[in-house]
């Protein structure tokens, strides 16, 4: 799936635009940055509902090339200055986060991990 | 021998500023070519660091010594000292105030993460003095 078509089935908004060609293939939901940490995955999208600079910096150091907000959160200047030199596109979403996940899982996006 | 040494302050007044050291040393390895997954294990263990330094212990240093065939990497802060390691390595254990779980860290996952990322991880911490944080990542680049 690329993040244009995460971005058509989410009806996301495009705040920070990077590669919307780029390929996902895996998606994580979380609040919780260190739960977020904890799995590694290539070419990733991050769904969550957390606001702040440290979203950014996490999907840096996941190599995660896309970040959603759920809910219709809207990331200050800094959180979309920080994406932007990292290359990586913010979307909002106005579906809650249960549902935007349930969305991409039904549209194929699997969650990448193994019990 | 060292091939490359960085060192670099971890302010402990802005928790939005925790992570620019870690960005700045994966931005190098991958400049000097290393492969992605050991990068990813070396920024993601002392990126967990320096939010524990910034959450924990206002803040320190980081050394960084880039070898060819290892990353090693010092986190040094003069915080309180951890009093039970062996509980603090447990996953879940938080000791982290609610205005940082808020922020999306204090699940108790960040010394267990640490662990899990590097090859070698040892902690010196003495109360009231401060903690050492020595993490090893050793490289293949084959």
């Amino acid at each position: 799936m690329l993040i244009k078509d995460i971005i058509d089935i989410l009806q996301g908004e495009v705040i920070c635009e990077g590669d919307l060609n780029h390929e996902i293939k895996t998606a994580c939901g979380s609040d919780m940055m260190s739960d977020v940490l904890a799995f590694v995955k290539d070419q990733s999208v991050l769904l969550t509902g957390l606001v702040n600079p440290q979203v950014v910096r996490t999907a840096e150091m996941m190599d995660m090339s896309c970040i959603v907000f759920v809910r219709g959160k809207d990331p200050d200047q800094s959180i979309i200055d920080l994406a932007k030199s990292r290359d990586i596109t913010l979307v909002k979403t106005r579906f809650r986060m249960f549902t935007a996940c349930g969305l991409l899982y039904s549209n194929g996006l699997s969650g990448g991990c193994t019990l | 021998m060292s091939a490359i040494h960085l060192r670099y302050e971890v302010p402990g007044d802005d928790f939005t500023r925790a992570g620019e050291a870690s960005g700045a040393v994966k931005k190098r390895l991958k400049a000097l070519g290393y492969n992605p997954e050991a990068i990813r294990r070396v920024a993601i263990a002392m990126y967990e660091a320096e939010i524990n330094m910034v959450i924990h212990a206002e803040g320190g240093y980081c050394d960084v010594d880039i070898y060819p065939d290892k990353v090693e990497v010092l986190l040094a802060d003069k915080g309180p000292g951890i009093p039970d390691v062996e509980k603090a390595m447990q996953a879940g254990f938080s000791t982290a105030p609610d205005n940082v779980r808020n922020l999306g860290f204090g699940a108790g996952m960040g010394l267990p993460n640490i662990k899990k990322y590097t090859d070698e991880m040892r902690i010196e911490t003495e109360i009231g003095v401060g903690t050492n944080l020595y993490l090893t990542v050793r490289v293949n680049n084959d």
